[in-house]
């Protein structure tokens, strides 16, 4: 596009013909942008809009499977139901409980593998990405069974690994009890998850000006220092991505505790709660009204991300 | 970099060793359990105590091998199909976004965006309904399309983030010499694109052979039911005796490929990750 805005210049005295060539071409380019790009934002919009519009409509109803002749279309007494129900608030909490703490171990544990990935020396690299890549491509499935069977009191070891710390002991049924079993999810969670905010935030550490940290250590300021007064403040954008996509992802946590304990002792999930209404009991009205509820929750961690953090997401690919 | 000393060598040394057992332990783990007999799973020992290979007997040759090799066949097939669609959709998308000058790319990337954070159970719950009604309830099929809400969104943005960094102007290199706009594409660009878009491809794959959520929901047999549902509803060889065992040579098996991919590839898929987050 700028060279013809220059050529316009040069001969202003087809002007008018340039003008139009311009035209010409900027309507056939977007007529080529949205014949390559349409297909893909089309698919996009069928496999994820319309289920979503489909469920709001499913929800408006009092719908079981089990009884299709008495479909009776209700307004939102679905969600008067889910949302008085203590259920739906026992299982929100258990949510917000693993995707506060995952997070926030998950962010500490991240930064500090993403300094060792930054700092590693050249024949170290490799080796390093690989090992943490392993995490990252597991099966979250195979992950859960890994964890669960290495706790379960039947073919696990960590009991008789651990049993001089207090509290552990032969006998300790790590799945018979709520915060037990609750932290074997997380750390399978943690553990599986770390490694992909880590290279968030190797992405992030990179782009940290190398002249500014060279700077703050001819001023005498410690490691410390340079972390919290430099490379932080430098690395917001990145750490805010990272953060609010795990936050996201952590939301909507299903596979290892459908594994693990399958919501018993009070571990159930959103999505497990949605899976179980509408799979399991057949109760198309009140799980549709749950996915729905869900994907609000989702909208809303979003929006408070980026108006009250500024989180500034496509900002990344603008540009350039 | 500075010389390293000898004592920083060390250091080096251990940091190494942390992160490789941090990673690769619940591996070794279930690795260890695959080779327990029945009788050495309550041994409360680590490792097994005499190795043998009888539960990879029984989900290969064995009583369990129709339930597990079916579903090895279904993940493969549904992955791949699923990838390689998303590929080309995205292959054109993303050269529109990083290469043509059009109102609403920005509505494209952020769609995009917007469909990766979509929580998977609330396209469950109306698809399991709709698939029923319309014959696609426990099909390849789908699966397939389901799958795309899980490829597609990641393969868009890696890739548009891959083809921002090629030099365009060979393209208009071989337009000036008389290529057309298509054929330029096809001889300048596709050579240079291609190592970003099997990337792309490998990320969405592992994305694909990864759901749980869609396999357990949309299938109830053998006729679709990706691995990772399948182990989930495995029984042992005799209802007096916990599929353990075989559970866990599964698992084994589904994960040979990712960590080959991840020897090969590691250097592609950690740009491809970090690329796709942050502009490169």
């Amino acid at each position: 596009m700028s060279h013809e805005t220059a050529t316009d210049q040069k001969h202003a005295g087809q002007h008018r013909k340039q003008k139009k060539y311009v035209s010409e071409r900027a309507k056939s380019e977007k007529r080529l942008g949205w014949l390559l790009a349409g297909p893909a934002f089309i698919m996009m919009l069928l496999v994820t809009l319309y289920p979503i519009l489909q469920a709001f409509f499913d929800s408006l109803f009092a719908f079981r499977l089990t009884a299709p002749d008495e479909r009776e279309f209700i307004w939102f007494a679905n969600y008067i139901t889910v949302l008085g129900d203590s259920v739906w608030w026992r299982d929100f909490g258990v949510t917000v409980i693993i995707t506060v703490i995952t997070v926030a171990v998950e962010l500490v544990l991240g930064f500090a593998l993403a300094i060792v990935m930054n700092k590693a020396i050249k024949s170290l690299r490799g080796l390093l990405r690989t090992a943490i890549l392993v995490p990252y491509g597991i099966i979250t499935v195979v992950s859960a069974y890994a964890w669960f069977y290495a706790f379960d009191i039947n073919s696990g070891y960590v009991n008789s690994w651990f049993g001089w710390l207090p509290g552990i002991d032969q006998d300790l049924n790590w799945f018979a009890e709520f915060w037990p079993s609750l932290s074997v999810i997380m750390a399978s969670e943690i553990w599986k998850t770390t490694p992909f905010i880590s290279l968030l935030l190797l992405a992030g550490l990179s782009q940290v000006p190398g002249e500014l940290t060279e700077a703050a250590e001819v001023d005498g300021a410690s490691w410390w220092e340079r972390m919290r007064k430099v490379i932080i403040p430098n690395m917001k954008a990145a750490i805010m991505v990272a953060v609010l996509f795990r936050a996201l992802d952590a939301f909507r946590i299903f596979d290892n505790v459908f594994i693990m304990t399958n919501g018993a002792h009070g571990t159930e999930v959103l999505s497990l709660l949605a899976y179980r209404t509408s799979i399991t009991r057949l109760e198309i009205g009140l799980g549709s009204a749950i996915s729905v509820l869900l994907f609000i929750c989702v909208l809303i961690i979003s929006f408070i991300a980026v108006k009250g953090f500024k989180v500034d997401l496509a900002g990344s690919q603008e540009g350039k | 970099m500075r010389k390293s000393s000898g004592r920083e060598k060390m250091w080096w040394a251990l940091i190494s060793v942390f992160v490789l057992v941090y990673a690769l332990f619940p591996v070794a783990s279930i690795f260890a359990t695959s080779f327990k007999a029945p009788s050495d799973l309550t041994s409360g020992k680590f490792l097994p105590t005499n190795w043998t290979g009888q539960n990879y007997e029984q989900i290969l040759v064995g009583s369990a091998q129709d339930l597990f090799l079916s579903s090895l066949r279904n993940s493969i097939g549904i992955s791949l199909i699923a990838t390689v669609i998303a590929v080309i959709l995205a292959t054109f998308c993303a050269y529109a976004i990083a290469r043509l000058d059009f109102p609403g790319k920005k509505l494209v990337l952020t769609t995009a965006l917007a469909v990766s954070i979509f929580p998977v159970i609330s396209i469950v719950t109306p698809l399991f309904n709709v698939w029923r009604t319309i014959g696609l309830y426990d099909t390849w099929l789908g699966l397939i399309i389901p799958y795309l809400s899980l490829t597609l969104p990641i393969s868009i943005w890696t890739l548009t983030a891959f083809f921002k960094q090629i030099p365009w102007e060979l393209e208009q290199a071989a337009q000036v010499d008389g290529a057309t706009t298509w054929q330029a594409f096809r001889k300048a660009i596709i050579p240079l694109a291609a190592p970003g878009v099997f990337t792309t491809a490998i990320i969405a794959f592992f994305i694909a052979w990864n759901d749980f959520v869609y396999g357990i929901s949309l299938t109830s047999t053998e006729a679709a039911r990706p691995v990772p549902a399948a182990l989930a509803f495995f029984t042992g060889a005799s209802q007096f005796q916990a599929p353990t065992g075989a559970i866990s040579a599964a698992a084994i098996i589904v994960t040979i490929p990712i960590i080959l991919l991840v020897l090969l590839f590691q250097r592609q898929i950690v740009s491809g990750l970090t690329q796709g987050a942050v502009k490169g």
